[in-house]
């Protein structure tokens, strides 16, 4: 999923000066989980908003809602109707669905609230760590289903740097080397004959942005049928 | 400044709000400054309602459960003891530092629960009243809505 930090207070702060009225709208899925931008943490901004304003003995009108997906038309559409009222409006999904509301809002400044960070895991409440880069072309089948583009600050496809000491990677020697962790996973898989392909370049050319996908079951709908 | 502190204490019902019970039933003096709400245990305390709190205008909030190791829910206490210093942090960020405290007060512990009122009574006397209270009392609906927000 994707992993979102909530922005500094002052920061948002600051970039609702302007305004008197304001509506904040969460997203109920990556950055509920992560706890940056659900309907927990819209309350909690709303409420920091009034109390820091209240402090300054002034007023700030805010209306709180949540969606189920911001990246999402489907979820998104039903807004419309609700944000005309405001002057303003604060988004805390991640950046994708910043742009989205952004996009149909078109009479509104919309905000992000959030600092979009990465794609990656929920370890354990409060504890998430990246995963996946989103390359265009997934790896894992061939490196033990660990990811040599993210875990391995070099994003090398072939083997570890020659920095690598004891297993350690020379980036941060916290860290595993994940050509290390690769080598031992394949060893117990018993596929270490993996490694003697060698992978060609990646196809940086596909990365560039921004990217766009089409399923193969809608080429005809969106007229790309050849 | 002449004022009379308005405190929140949001208590767990198997430790603090016993203690604070046994302080009454011993005719322990105390400042009047404190209004408490129970809980079934301090892990049921959100960060929304202490908050909420202060925007009704409370002066200072005191979160009090049992002693590390002692909660009847296993681990309610570290999990608020866990919020509460996040909504510390919550609360330097718009400039109502100092006015929250957790405290851990066992059932048998009735002048601790004195002391730490005594103590959150001083501080705030010290801090002046919540800026957003601006001389009127608690809203007076205040601790009435929380209760109903504690309420499942
Ligand atoms: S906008 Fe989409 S990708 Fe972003 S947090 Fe919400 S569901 Fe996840
Ligand atoms: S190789 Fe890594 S970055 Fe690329 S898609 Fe797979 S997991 Fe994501």
């Amino acid at each position: 999923m994707i992993i979102a930090e909530r922005k500094p207070f002052a920061e948002i702060k600051a970039m609702l000066a302007p305004y008197k009225k304001i509506l904040i709208v969460g997203c109920g899925t990556c950055v509920a989980v992560c706890l940056a931008g659900g309907e927990k943490e819209v309350g909690l901004l709303a409420s920091q908003l009034k109390l820091a304003l209240g402090v300054e003995d002034k007023h700030l009108e805010i209306g709180e809602i949540t969606v189920e997906r911001q990246c999402d038309l489907e979820f998104l559409r039903p807004l419309c109707d609700f944000t005309a009222d405001y002057e303003a409006i604060v988004s805390m999904a991640c950046g994708a669905g910043v742009q989205f509301l952004n996009q149909l809002c078109s009479l509104h400044p919309v905000f992000p609230a959030v600092n979009t960070t990465f794609i990656g895991v929920n370890n354990e409440v409060g504890y998430y760590t990246e995963a996946c880069r989103a390359c265009h072309n997934c790896y894992l089948g061939i490196t033990g289903g660990i990811c040599p583009v993210t875990m391995c600050p070099k994003g090398l496809l072939n083997g570890p740097c020659g920095g690598m000491v004891n297993g350690r990677c020379e980036v941060d020697p916290e860290k595993e080397c994940a050509w290390c962790r690769i080598y031992h996973r394949l060893e117990l898989e018993g596929r270490l004959d993996n490694l003697r392909e060698i992978l060609p370049l990646h196809p940086h050319d596909r990365t560039t942005t921004p990217g766009t996908v089409i399923h193969p079951a809608y080429k005809r709908r969106y007229g790309l049928n050849e | 400044m002449n004022f009379t502190p308005k405190i929140l204490a949001y208590v767990c019902t198997y430790c603090t709000y016993t203690a604070a019970d046994m302080a009454g039933s011993a005719r322990m003096q105390y400042p009047a400054t404190v209004r408490i709400i129970k809980y079934l245990c301090t892990g049921r305390i959100d960060i929304i309602h202490i908050l909420k709190g202060f925007e009704a205008g409370a002066d200072a909030i005191m979160v009090s459960g049992c002693e590390a190791g002692s909660c009847h829910f296993l681990e309610g206490n570290l999990r608020a003891r866990e919020r509460v210093e996040y909504t510390k942090q919550l609360l330097d960020e718009i400039g109502l530092s100092g006015r929250l405290e957790m405290f851990e007060i066992a059932a048998s512990d009735a002048p601790k629960w004195v002391a730490a009122v005594k103590e959150m009574t001083q501080r705030v006397e010290a801090l002046g009243p919540n800026p957003l209270r601006r001389g009127k009392h608690l809203h007076p609906d205040a601790v009435e809505q929380l209760e109903n927000m504690v309420q499942p």
